[in-house]
């Protein structure tokens, strides 16, 4: 495989942090946000720029400092690096316009904080997507848990603050407690961290050590909300929608479930991993998580907990498509962190503009929503079907693949929790779509006089919406981009 | 000239104490100027000699001509010579920082502090570079009455803390001293060097092992190794700042310095780790120690006597570490040694920076700070997320070092005890954070109701130097690999793995 | 028991500056009174200085001068005949020590008498909770 020195990587990470001094300072909003624009487009660009290069099946390295010996900080642009920066940096430019849309239209305080904090986010997230090493990947990981504390808290009232408590503690809690830990030992074992598509641990250790290590690792990153350390994830729901939206559908709990798929293929390998017969515990968990995650997400009447069970259950979609070891699952895996992200975002976005425009969090109190807000509604069911996986969105494919995944690795258990998971996805987004739009004009709790939320509210869930309709149509990029990461996994 | 650098490191600032009491007799605006003029020569000395270490090698001077061992040498290597750079750095950062406060405070014993300053820095440098057994002795008492003095200035129940302090520093130096007599007796000798290349035919020798045994306790106490640490909180806790900073930062450092030397050059590490066969012992009294500094510190209601009992426990890492018996742990706790002083500076800056503003440290003035001292309490977060080891701060390359030691020698206890620390760490700068976030700095306000808290930061002379310290340990964090392939691997000889 | 008994004898020094120490420590531990604790601190020091005296002083050896240094009938030196002069002199830096550090401990007893007006420890510390 070629390699290729660019500085573009560290250009990618760096942008967003270099926005900071100048969002500070910037005394007025407008052109506060015009800021953030720059740096949003400006990433954005830098990632696309690199994408015909990793499309072509070139590696772009960058070194940025020798920090112990053995262990640098360093960034390795691959495919799979490549989809998620892509994503991450994509959904930033949406997200910063609902940002304005919603922390305007609420009158929020502290917003220069806010874009402040969210940039330094989106840096790490992209350093997490790039990261060449462990070490690298960690340093991102860390970074970004204290950069969205800020993010999650930004009510600064008393249930903020329990939130924050809790989301700090899984957090970080498990990043140094159960990641530290075994990152050491992993270095000691293999005497490197950096990824390598066969990994590095292979016959260094007994297998029960491996094991444990692994395990360590995939409930360590516990912004992969892999059941039982998923509870923060519902409770940092406190946090302002476009946080919720991009960070906690797309950047936190991707990186978590980015760092288990790096620690599966680039620490491990399919290889050990398959020697080792980890494949079913790993699938097991994640199907618990699923299926769990979808039943919990039923008896939820606050919309956005509701979005945020399901995002636990959709996450580890991922995780199951890794664990079956086979290269459609893994394909499905992999897609899936792009085609959960546009379809969650959609729905986020919408459960926000639904706030700006009435006030409203529960369920049962958007009984025929879909009359006073049918463009924000359409969105909203265009986004299930993306997140149940049915035609015409993009998460039909990623579910294709992880179908067609179980059914070549020969797990007919896991299949059914596919299907289950999707009849319960059906079962919890219908009802609220159904109940928004068909409702007797006397059970509706609105005017028949549609009334949106501002345009900025409204822009991005229809444009997240109308991508993951193309997504089904024209899913190349993401596509070529997870055909060629499962290549290089597996070798084939 | 040059070649007199080591002499100069330790004369330039003990002659100066005369002048500067001198000048506060006369006018006490001159003080402050002998002070940095003289730590600024000892400080060019020491980067000179590390530099000079790092080119060519150990130095070693003959203190007025007599040749090891009947005169003084003073010798710099390459375990020394970091950690005077960092004495300098250290001082210098802390008088730029705190010069503003000592007058203020101070008013006519601004020339009594400056000349305890200097002489403790006097007595830290040249315990750090001296050759010479007993030499160490009388520079550990110059630092320490000092360094007494110096925390006895402060607030109402200083005496009570310091006097305290006065008897076990007393012991613990007593005890040192009684050690040295026990290796004369055996030796004869009292140049380090010279005791390291008598001493292996004598390992058999009961007398050695109770010289070692005796000159630990004493460092320990010196060091507050828990659980001889109980003058330490009190004593940090009632100094004024200016004094804390300095010496939190400092003395318990060069105390596990010089434990590591006795170590390492003075006792052969092959008798220290596999014929004494204590180290298992120690090592389980360091895990105590950073458990207990822990919980300890959880128990604290203000933010002096929490960064003391963080200390408490940081030693434990420095001690256990040292005591693991690998290359590993003892380059972890060798980099801790300037790890932990530099952080621990930068909390007690930013201290200096609030008290200066809310005349208090305890939790409860920390309300709003956030909003209202933002630069302040920046710093004092990044000190604190090096505290708790995150990257890329220096704390997190260090506490690798230590936990890959404690994997490779099979030590769980002590991993657990450091991944301990860390998430009681965590939780103890999120609460700061979190009163200084959350709670409205004005009570007179509700909650949700956000007036723009006016932002009155500390004056520039103390965020300029708290700043240079945060960023500090950023940069020392990244250059880690530098300062292990360059000068700590020297340190360590070849005998440990 | 003979054995015992003459081992203490032989190395009665030892057992004298133990002993010392160990009054010294008992004091400093037990007492409550700030002023006897001081005293036990200096008792302690010097226990250590003769201790190390002590350890210079040999049966029948004299001060280290030497009698015909500038005459003509210069013979050699023998050490057995005079006693080390080292350790002596490394006292003299410590007495200047101890008293030194006596001196920090007695100011700070007056400082603390002044405020509290006792040197009971047990009043002061009483004192420090009511207030």
């Amino acid at each position: 495989m070629e390699t290729v020195f660019s500085i573009k990587p560290l250009l990618a990470v760096l942008v967003s942090v270099a926005a900071v001094p100048f969002l500070i300072w910037s005394r007025n909003p407008n052109t506060r946000e015009t800021w953030t624009f720059a740096a949003a487009f400006v990433k954005f660009g830098i990632v696309l720029s690199m994408l015909p290069a990793v499309l072509s099946g070139t590696q772009i390295v960058c070194k940025v400092a020798q920090v112990m010996p053995g262990m640098a900080i360093a960034f390795r642009v691959d495919a799979l690096g490549m989809l998620f920066a892509l994503v991450s940096s994509s959904l930033w430019i949406v997200t910063s316009a609902y940002s304005i849309g919603y922390m305007r239209g609420l009158n929020e305080h502290g917003q220069t904080r806010y874009f402040c904090f969210f940039a330094l986010a989106l840096s790490a997230t992209i350093g997490v997507a790039f990261a060449a090493n462990l070490f690298t990947l960690y340093l991102f990981y860390e970074m970004l848990s204290f950069a969205t504390y800020p993010l999650v808290t930004h009510h600064q009232d008393q249930e903020a603050r329990s939130s924050g408590r809790k989301y700090l503690l899984y957090i970080v809690g498990t990043s140094i407690g159960l990641v530290l830990p075994a990152m050491i030992t992993a270095y000691a074992l293999g005497g490197t961290l950096e990824f390598s598509t066969k990994g590095f641990l292979a016959g260094t250790g007994s297998p029960a050590l491996l094991t444990a290590l692994l395990f360590l690792f995939v409930f360590g990153f516990a912004k992969a909300a892999v059941m039982p350390l998923h509870s923060w994830l519902p409770a940092a729901m406190v946090a302002p929608t476009p946080v919720s939206a991009l960070l906690h559908a797309v950047a936190v709990v991707k990186v978590g479930v980015f760092s288990v798929v790096r620690v599966i293929t680039g620490v491990f390998g399919v290889d050990l991993l398959q020697s080792l017969h980890l494949s079913p515990v790993l699938t097991a968990v994640a199907s618990v998580t699923i299926l769990v995650g979808s039943f919990v997400a039923l008896s939820q009447n606050n919309l956005k907990r509701l979005l945020a069970f399901s995002t636990i259950a959709q996450l580890s979609y991922i995780v199951l498509g890794l664990g079956l070891l086979s290269p459609k699952g893994m394909t499905g895996g992999i897609l899936h962190i792009a085609m959960h992200a546009f379809g969650k975002i959609t729905l986020f976005f919408c459960a926000g503009a639904i706030f700006v425009a009435t006030g409203k969090k529960n369920i049962s109190e958007m009984v025929g929503i879909g009359r006073r807000m049918p463009v924000t509604m359409s969105a909203f069911f265009l986004g299930s079907l993306s997140i149940i996986g049915v035609p015409p969105c993009g998460g039909f494919i990623s579910k294709w693949y992880l179908v067609t995944g179980t059914l070549e690795a020969n797990q007919m258990p896991i299949l059914f929790v596919l299907l289950a998971s999707s009849l319960l996805n059906a079962a919890y987004f219908m009802p609220v779509v159904y109940r928004a739009f068909f409702c007797t004009p006397e059970e509706a709790l609105f005017e028949n006089r549609v009334q949106e939320a501002p345009l900025f509210c409204v822009g991005p869930p229809v444009i997240t919406a109308a991508i993951s309709i193309i997504l089904l149509f024209y899913p190349q990029p993401f596509f070529r981009l997870a055909e060629s990461a499962v290549r290089a996994i597996t070798g084939g | 000239m040059s070649h007199h650098f080591p002499a100069l490191l330790v004369i330039a600032p003990l002659l100066s104490a005369f002048f500067i009491s001198g000048a506060g007799w006369l006018n006490r605006r001159f003080c402050l100027p002998l002070a940095v003029a003289s730590l600024g020569v000892a400080g060019l000395s020491a980067l000179s000699l590390f530099w000079r270490v790092v080119q060519q090698g150990p130095v070693l001077y003959r203190l007025g001509g007599w040749d090891p061992p009947w005169g003084i040498a003073y010798a710099v290597d390459f375990l020394n010579a970091p950690v005077l750079v960092l004495i300098c750095i250290v001082a210098l950062l802390n008088l730029w920082a705190s010069h503003r406060q000592v007058e203020e405070q101070f008013k006519e014993k601004t020339g009594a502090f400056y000349t305890l300053y200097v002489l403790m820095v006097t007595g830290l440098l040249g315990i750090t570079v001296t050759g010479d057994a007993f030499n160490l002795y009388v520079l550990l008492e110059i630092a320490s009455l000092s360094g007494y003095g110096l925390i006895a200035m402060g607030e109402d129940r200083a005496p009570l803390a310091t006097l305290n302090y006065v008897y076990m520093g007393t012991i613990g130096a007593c005890f040192y001293l009684l050690g040295i007599g026990y290796l004369y007796i055996v030796t004869g000798s009292l140049n380090m060097a010279d005791i390291a290349r008598i001493l292996p035919g004598l390992y058999e020798n009961k007398a050695v092992l109770t010289a070692l045994i005796i000159c630990l306790v004493g460092l320990w106490l010196k060091m507050a190794f828990f659980p001889l640490h109980v003058w330490l909180p009190n004593a940090y806790t009632f100094a004024p700042v200016p004094s804390a900073a300095l010496i939190a930062p400092l003395m318990t450092k060069v105390m596990v310095y010089v434990m590591i030397r006795l170590m390492l050059t003075v006792f052969t590490p092959g008798y220290v780790f596999s014929t004494l066969g204590i180290n298992d012992a120690v090592v389980w009294f360091a895990v105590i120690a950073i458990v207990m500094g822990a919980i300890l510190a959880l128990g604290q209601r203000d933010l002096k006597k929490m960064i003391s009992y963080i200390i408490v426990a940081e030693v434990g890492y420095m001690v256990g570490g040292a005591w693991l018996g690998n290359r590993a742990g003892m380059t972890g706790a060798i980099l801790h040694i300037i790890n932990d002083a530099l952080m621990t500076l930068c909390l007690f800056l930013a201290v200096a920076a609030i008290t200066y503003r809310m005349k208090s440290y305890t939790f409860s003035s920390l309300k709003g700070l956030i909003r209202k001292m933002p630069f302040t309490m920046g710093a004092f977060i990044l000190g604190g997320l090096s505290i708790i080891g995150v990257p890329p701060t220096c704390g997190f390359f260090s506490k690798w070092y230590l936990i890959t030691g404690a994997l490779q020698a099979g030590h769980y206890g002590f991993m657990a005890a450091l991944l301990f620390s860390s998430l009681v760490n965590v939780v103890l700068f999120f609460r700061i954070i979190e009163i200084g976030f959350f709670e409205p700095f004005n009570e007179g306000h509700g909650h949700g109701e956000h007036g723009p808290e006016p932002m009155n930061e500390a004056p520039l002379s103390i965020l300029v130097p708290l700043w240079i310290v945060a960023l500090g340990l950023v940069v020392v964090g990244v250059y880690t690999s530098e300062i292990i392939t360059h000068v700590l691997q020297f340190a360590i000889p070849k005998a440990i793995l | 028991m003979s054995g015992i008994v003459a081992t203490i004898i032989a190395k009665y020094n030892y057992w004298i500056y133990i002993c010392l120490m160990m009054i010294g420590l008992y004091a400093m531990i037990t007492k409550r009174n700030l002023i006897k604790k001081i005293v036990g601190m200096n008792i302690f020091q010097t226990a250590i200085i003769l201790f190390y005296v002590s350890i210079g002083a040999k049966r029948g050896g004299t001060i280290p001068i030497i009698e015909h240094a500038h005459g003509g009938q210069s013979h050699a030196v023998e050490a057995v005949h005079y006693i080390n002069p080292l350790p002596h002199v490394l006292m003299l830096t410590a007495i200047v020590v101890a008293v030194a550090t006596l001196g920090v401990a007695l100011a700070l007893a007056i400082r603390i008498y002044n405020r509290y007006r006792t040197l009971e420890e047990d009043e002061i510390l009483s004192r420090i909770r009511g207030s």
